[in-house]
């Protein structure tokens, strides 16, 4: 598949999974998706390491948007992006936007066959400012 | 100077370790306070990893050592203090030669703040490790003995308590951020008093 792949990154494994659903009732299988959530030891928080899996399970060859909730998942995603090997790495962006809402549209606009620039410019466009 | 011999080096990575696991408590108090509470749980954690992994680690030399020391806490910690130490260790390890001398510490401490500011979009005076970090390595560059290097670590963490926060959970409290003791800054203390009393006993 070339759609450009979706990540989601929540400090709790609830709310990432739910993401996911309304992500999957708005692309279905049109979009690689991936999820991960908690601390590693079940309490909430974001694990760079359960990032990095779900990067490499929602791997496009069109590359990667990671949406995120609050500072930590940002810093664990950046972090996570930058272990990545480096064909990897210069194709996965962290988005700067709200992650349901966020996730929801990058997904419906990466089902359409958009760049990664573009699902992470049509995510953004959510962020104030 | 300061050549570790591989005793040395897990004396000094065990009591790191060992110190942040005992005030795990301590640090999620005030993390409770101002932020979401789990940072002595996180770093006891990452630290945990740490000591579990002590022969190999200590087996590597100064700079390998702390390198993966970093990526333990990258890996391991679970909230966004795992990027920031970790990133702090890992550059540390990039920037230190096998034996440094006290100004070969500094100027790796330096780029390593540099590191980390670049990791957490951060700069001195937010009320975070980096305000415990500047002032540490100020009193390397400035040969103060190890001891006052460390007590120097206790009273900039200490300062961060009438900061307001503008970065990370704190910075959300706005105001009420203020009165408190950074959490991360105090974590930077205690990893430095424990370098500082590591060291003394090798000296």
């Amino acid at each position: 598949m070339s759609n450009v792949g979706i990540v989601i990154v929540s400090h709790s494994p609830l709310v990432a999974e739910g993401t996911a659903d309304m992500v999957r009732q708005m692309v279905g299988d049109e979009v690689p998706l991936a999820f991960c959530g908690g601390n590693g030891d079940g309490g909430l928080g974001t694990s760079v390491e359960d990032i990095l899996s779900a990067i490499d399970k929602a791997w496009s060859e069109a590359g990667v948007a990671v949406l995120v909730d609050l500072g930590g998942a940002e810093t664990n995603s950046e972090m996570a992006v930058e272990m990545l090997p480096e064909e990897r790495a210069n194709r996965v962006v962290v988005c700067n936007a709200p992650i349901v809402e966020g996730a929801v549209i990058a997904a419906t606009e990466a089902s359409g066959g958009a760049s990664l620039d573009m699902v992470k410019r049509t995510a953004e466009e959510l962020s104030p400012g | 100077m300061m050549a570790l011999d591989e005793a040395a080096r897990r004396r000094l990575i065990e009591t790191v370790a060992r110190t942040i696991i005992d005030h795990s408590d301590e640090l999620t108090s005030l993390d409770q306070a101002i932020g979401d509470g789990d940072h002595g749980a996180n770093m006891k954690r990452g630290f945990a990893a740490v000591l579990a992994d002590v022969d190999a680690l200590s087996a590597k030399s100064l700079p390998e050592a702390l390198k993966a020391l970093g990526t333990q806490l990258v890996m391991k910690v679970g909230g966004a203090s795992g990027p920031l130490f970790g990133t702090l260790f890992m550059a540390l390890g990039k920037n230190l030669p096998d034996a440094p001398d006290r100004q070969a510490v500094a100027a790796a401490l330096d780029q390593a703040i540099t590191a980390v500011k670049a990791r957490g979009k951060a700069d001195v005076g937010q009320k975070t490790m980096l305000d415990v970090l500047l002032p540490v390595r100020d009193a390397i560059a400035g040969e103060l003995d190890i001891r006052s290097v460390a007590d120097r670590a206790v009273a900039a963490a200490e300062a961060t308590i009438p900061m307001k926060a503008t970065r990370g959970r704190a910075s959300f409290l706005g105001d009420r951020s203020i009165g408190h003791m950074d959490p991360g800054a105090r974590s930077s203390a205690l990893i430095v008093g424990a370098i500082a009393a590591a060291l003394g006993t090798t000296s």
